[in-house]
């Protein structure tokens, strides 16, 4: 396997990418899980997913399109939606969690439209939904190069208003931080990162990697930093394995990355039930 | 001269059909301490979150060190502390130094992060708290008085003028109470800092404020504590709208 890292450039580029990806979907996800959004990445990533049929669909039918990487239409659909579902959590003050439904569905059935207008499943679609080792190109790893460094500057910049944002919003909005204007840009971060991740992980798994490290990391950590270097560790994990096991297996990555996650997942689950640690148990004792 | 801190004048507001604010006037000037209270529903919270600009007055007018709210910038000089804090999520993975440094967001400003100075500036805070003990815990851990201290903590740590705080005892074990309010009163007489505060327990708190605010819709009284207490329970009865019964501190035995 470490022989055929240095010989092939598209192992290389997986790699590369992989070990990118491992540090910033969880880095967001943690933001995503502790606001409930959970399921927000889940809708992006189906936006993303008309996006990529829709680009493999006019390649087939305008030249232009032909030599798109259909990656960018994909990243393209996902910055809409995320600020579709922003209008929509407007719109509907009470009842926010709607927007993500509505947006989910749209991009399913738009996705489902275009693959059908493409004559069904090519294998790059196939690639699309469930990651690819050998689908990396150069181009695709300096993609994720660039998002990844947009995203790091993101939260080294907004860090603390993004904690105050995610812990108390209410008063984040009292103190004077402009929670608007920063979850915009969160959420179009969001999408580009759901963008990037798709040729590794694939359409229908990206949100696990955003979301089970951090489920993980949540049962461990007892600050929110801590949280942080706990998701990024098991997500590197997971990407590492789950990476090695698909090459040596030859199925697709997507798969033995997120059930590497699901089976860490499981052993701290199960290493905190055996250590009787309950994380939101109160303490008894009251002040003085 | 006495600086006035929050000017609301002639303040008016409707839920759609109802109205929930009329005609509300009232200053609160450095130093004082001041306890709005009223019957469930009257308009405090509404009140607290027009004065916070959270909410838009219909009519009339509201100044914060006298700038119109909407245009108040300076929000590092009020700390805030609502009832929702009890309500938080428990799970979520932070400990309560972490949340105490939250209150400097708006301080430390954009692209910066917090220095070595401003994690000794939370600590501070929780020791007027009496909960630097706890600093490393997550906030889940701590019971609702604890966490409402660490609220109050979070609401210090900027060095607030001002203290404003929507019924912070909801949810803290009556033995606590009134422990709560005389660290309230020590901010207030040691530390300089207005409080606008909030609630249910009219007994209590009237003994340790300077100024009282009855509200149900509009402000039926407003003055000094020493006149409030000359008040017959029979008239604060009539705007309260049930039988209302004070008892003093010296009954109570507190």
């Amino acid at each position: 396997m470490i022989s055929a890292l240095f010989t092939y450039e598209f192992l290389q580029n997986a790699f590369l990418s992989g070990l990118i990806i491992g540090v910033i979907a969880p880095l967001l996800g943690l933001f995503i899980v502790v606001r409930r959004l959970a399921l927000i990445a889940d809708a992006l990533s189906h936006v993303a997913l008309a996006g990529i049929a829709g680009s493999l669909f006019l390649s087939q039918s305008v030249l232009m399109f032909s030599a798109l990487n259909p990656v960018y239409l994909g990243m393209a659909s996902a910055v809409g939606g995320s600020l579709l579902i922003e209008r929509l959590r407007g719109a509907y003050k009470h009842f926010e969690e709607l927007a993500i439904p509505i947006i989910l569905s749209t991009g399913i059935g738009f996705g489902a439209i275009f693959i059908s207008l493409a004559k069904g499943f090519s294998s790059d679609l196939v690639g699309y939904l469930f990651g690819s080792v050998s689908a990396v190109s150069r181009q695709d790893l300096w993609v994720v190069v660039i998002i990844a460094v947009v995203v790091v500057a993101f939260i080294r910049f907004f860090y603390k208003e993004m904690f105050a944002l995610s812990f108390d919003k209410e008063y984040a909005k009292v103190s004077g931080i402009n929670g608007k204007f920063i979850q915009i840009i969160f959420m179009i971060i969001v999408a580009l990162v759901i963008g990037a991740s798709m040729r590794i992980v694939g359409i229908l798994l990206v949100s696990s990697l955003m979301t089970i490290p951090v489920a993980a990391a949540i049962q461990l950590a007892k600050s929110f930093k801590g949280a942080l270097i706990y998701s990024i560790v098991i997500g590197e994990l997971s990407v590492i394995i789950g990476l090695i096991a698909a090459f040596h297996l030859d199925i697709a990555p997507g798969g033995t990355i997120v059930i590497t996650s699901i089976i860490i997942l499981l052993l701290v689950l199960g290493w905190t039930k055996m250590k009787g640690k309950q994380p939101s148990k109160k303490a008894k004792e009251e002040f003085a | 001269m006495t600086k006035t801190i929050i000017e609301c004048n002639d303040v008016n507001f409707r839920y759609e059909h109802s109205t929930v604010l009329e005609n509300i006037s009232l200053d609160v000037k450095e130093g004082e301490f001041w306890a709005l209270i009223g019957p469930n529903g009257s308009g405090k919270s509404t009140l607290i979150n027009i004065i916070l600009g959270l909410l838009k007055a219909d009519q009339g007018t509201v100044k914060l060190f006298g700038q119109d709210v909407d245009s108040f910038k300076q929000r590092e000089r009020i700390g805030y502390v609502s009832q929702k804090s009890n309500s938080f999520n428990s799970g979520f993975p932070a400990t309560v130094v972490e949340v105490v440094k939250s209150g400097l967001t708006r301080k430390v400003g954009l692209f910066k992060s917090f220095s070595k100075h401003d994690e000794q500036k939370a600590l501070d805070a929780l020791r007027i708290v009496k909960m630097e003990d706890f600093a490393s815990k997550n906030i889940g851990e701590l019971s609702g008085g604890q966490q409402q201290r660490v609220f109050i903590a979070r609401a210090l740590v900027g060095e607030p003028e001002l203290l404003i705080m929507d019924e912070p005892t909801v949810g803290i074990d009556q033995k606590n109470v009134a422990s709560f309010y005389s660290m309230l009163n020590e901010l207030n007489g040691e530390h300089g800092i207005a409080i606008l505060l909030v609630t249910h327990e009219i007994d209590l708190v009237t003994e340790l404020a300077t100024h009282v605010a009855c509200l149900n819709r509009s402000i039926h009284f407003h003055g000094m504590q020493s006149e409030y207490k000359k008040m017959n329970d029979t008239d604060i009865s009539l705007w309260y709208g049930h039988p209302v019964r004070r008892v003093h501190q010296e009954q109570k035995g507190i």
